[in-house]
């Protein structure tokens, strides 16, 4: 009897840290799975699968940005305005008739100096949180990108610009169809998905992003600088939000003031559905993708049902609260009591 | 013992002002090879501020300290530990989203390299981990737990044995055994034990006469920010040690 309580608690304790790795990617397989019985001839379409893609490549940009700074215990709220005036700047630079190779660079080397000011802003100014440094730098950014756009939009890019955001890899290679292409958008998710998962998890840098979050008195105590790591991971983040302005400026051909509007909301939402804790030091890279993905699904799946863009609100705000909720009780089974 | 071969660390004259306030005034400490000094004082003698002074997080305002023999000026924790003096907080300072090995090696990770990449060397980690581990006698599930799955005891030995990875001199230990549940105390004072016959110098700091009395070999008092007394164990009581904390001779 003992032998068989002992089994199942070992089982059980075996069983934890794959479902703390894998379990959000159950419920995004779930979440398919749903989608697909109920729509069963257009959501699992090439056509359909494509577009959610294109639809949350901008977003898993900033999502990623915002994740490497949730670790560390932070916050940057200014991601959807460091994307605004990555886009703006880049938007008035193609206008100025500029090659598109420079083009192309400006807003990562845009969205790399924002972050830099918000790192620097918030280690030497010494602020209390992170919150705030950000907060301001919302304003101050989006503020900015209508100060030189003019507030209105500018449009027409040429396709070099455009590529990563509206170029295809044709498949017919393959023996598919013309329409059966692979987004660029996609390959370059999950180039920098990897590229990033890498850096997080094999990298000293990456280890320490995470003792900070666990600890930074620990950190701190092991002669990690613990400002210069904060510096890079903020930067880091201002450039993926950059990229993210690439993105969007060749899905949409074109820089709008609304641009990535309330979208730092929606990267945070996708970091917490993902499991990523707001104490730091939680959460993997998988999980921002499995996050990012879910609410795409969730939007992309609605669309198709002719739901409301209000009852999606709904929908997302409760998938969040219910994430966080499984992720409490997930925690309280894996404590031994 | 006594002899000046074997002396590892000595502070002599150390002061530290902070402001207007005398945290130290005029302090003189010897930590030989092997040896265990124990510190003793109330709150607010200047135990902290003198552990913090010899570990380069403070820079005294006055006095110097020479490491096995010769005169070294801490500027940062870095330093001190590249002489191989560690500290031990009292909060631990470990993070507990990281598993033990981790911990352990946490800003000195052996890494490989991968073509033009560095990275992180899991395996090795592992590898040092448990040789560590074992040669200090420290018994954990495995290397892979993460540090916030611990005992209170367990934390304290992840601790210790992240301060001598790396071929520690002089192990300080601040309160090492404040936060732990009774039966955890003896263990880690066991593990006290084997660092010295390792040839560590420790100092520990602590309230408790039970500790000072079962791992040192000489103990010294501070009051007041001043050296108050001095005695090697076997000329001294319990009831002495405690006058002394209070001030009395």
């Amino acid at each position: 009897m003992e032998d068989r309580d002992k089994k199942i608690v070992s089982l059980h304790l075996k069983l934890m840290p794959y479902l703390e790795k894998y379990g959000i990617l159950l419920l995004l397989v779930i979440m398919i799975l749903v989608m697909h019985i109920l729509q069963p001839d257009v959501f699992l379409s090439w056509r359909n699968v494509t577009n959610v893609f294109k639809q949350i490549s901008w977003q898993s940009m900033l999502a990623l940005g915002v994740f490497m700074v949730i670790v560390t215990a932070g916050i940057d709220l200014s991601v959807g305005s460091i994307m605004m005036l990555s886009l703006m700047i880049l938007a008035v630079v193609a206008k100025a008739g500029a090659p598109w190779y420079i083009v192309v660079i400006t807003p990562l080397i845009a969205g790399f100096l924002c972050g830099l000011f918000n790192g620097l802003g918030i280690t030497l100014l010494r602020m209390p949180h992170p919150f705030i440094m950000t907060l301001g730098t919302l304003y101050i950014f989006r503020g900015t990108g209508n100060l030189i756009s003019g507030g209105t939009p500018i449009s027409g890019f040429t396709d070099e610009v455009r590529y990563l955001g509206h170029g295809r890899i044709d498949l017919q290679w393959l023996g598919l169809e013309k329409s059966q292409y692979l987004p660029v958008s996609l390959v370059l998710i999950a180039i920098v998905y990897i590229i990033f998962w890498i850096f997080l998890n094999h990298s000293k840098t990456g280890k320490w992003i995470y003792a900070i979050g666990g600890n930074p008195n620990a950190a701190r105590a092991s002669g990690i600088n613990v400002n210069k790591i904060l510096v890079i991971v903020y930067s880091l983040c201002g450039f993926l939000s950059g990229i993210g302005a690439l993105i969007l400026a060749g899905r949409t051909d074109s820089g709008y003031p609304n641009a990535g509007l309330q979208s730092e909301l929606d990267a945070i939402a996708a970091c917490i559905i993902g499991g990523a804790s707001f104490f730091g030091g939680r959460g993997t890279v998988l999980g921002v993708f499995a996050g990012v993905m879910i609410m795409g699904i969730l939007r992309n799946g609605l669309n198709l049902m002719d739901v409301s863009s209000f009852w999606q609100q709904v929908l997302i705000g409760s998938i969040i609260v219910l994430a966080v909720y499984i992720d409490v009780l997930r925690r309280d089974l894996g404590t031994r009591k | 013992m006594s002899s000046t071969s074997n002396l590892l660390l000595e502070a002599k004259g150390i002061t530290k002002y902070f402001g207007t306030i005398t945290a130290l005034e005029n302090v003189n400490l010897k930590v030989h090879a092997g040896e265990c000094l124990g510190v003793v004082g109330d709150n607010g003698a200047g135990k902290s501020t003198l552990m913090k002074v010899l570990s380069g997080l403070y820079k005294p305002s006055a006095g110097s300290l020479f490491f096995q023999g010769k005169e070294e000026i801490l500027e940062s924790p870095r330093d001190s530990q590249n002489l191989g003096l560690e500290m031990v907080y009292q909060d631990l300072a470990l993070a507990g989203n990281l598993p033990i090995g981790e911990n352990i090696f946490l800003g000195r990770e052996p890494t490989k390299n991968l073509g033009f990449l560095k990275l992180l060397d899991f395996n090795k980690i592992k590898e040092l981990t448990n040789a560590h581990l074992d040669k200090l006698k420290i018994n954990v599930k495995s290397a892979d737990q993460k540090v916030e799955e611990l005992s209170g005891g367990q934390r304290q030995a992840v601790a210790i044995a992240r301060s001598t990875a790396f071929n520690a001199k002089v192990v300080i230990m601040d309160e090492p055994t404040a936060a732990l549940a009774i039966k955890e105390v003896g263990k880690v004072l066991d593990l006290i034990n084997s660092l010295k016959k390792t040839g560590v110098g420790v100092i520990v700091i602590s309230h408790r006469m039970d500790d000072i009395f079962t791992v040192c070999d000489r103990v010294m008092a501070l009051f007041q920010g001043t050296n108050f007394a001095e005695a090697s164990l076997s000329n001294t009581s319990r009831d002495e040690v405690i006058g002394w904390i209070m001030g009395k001779k």
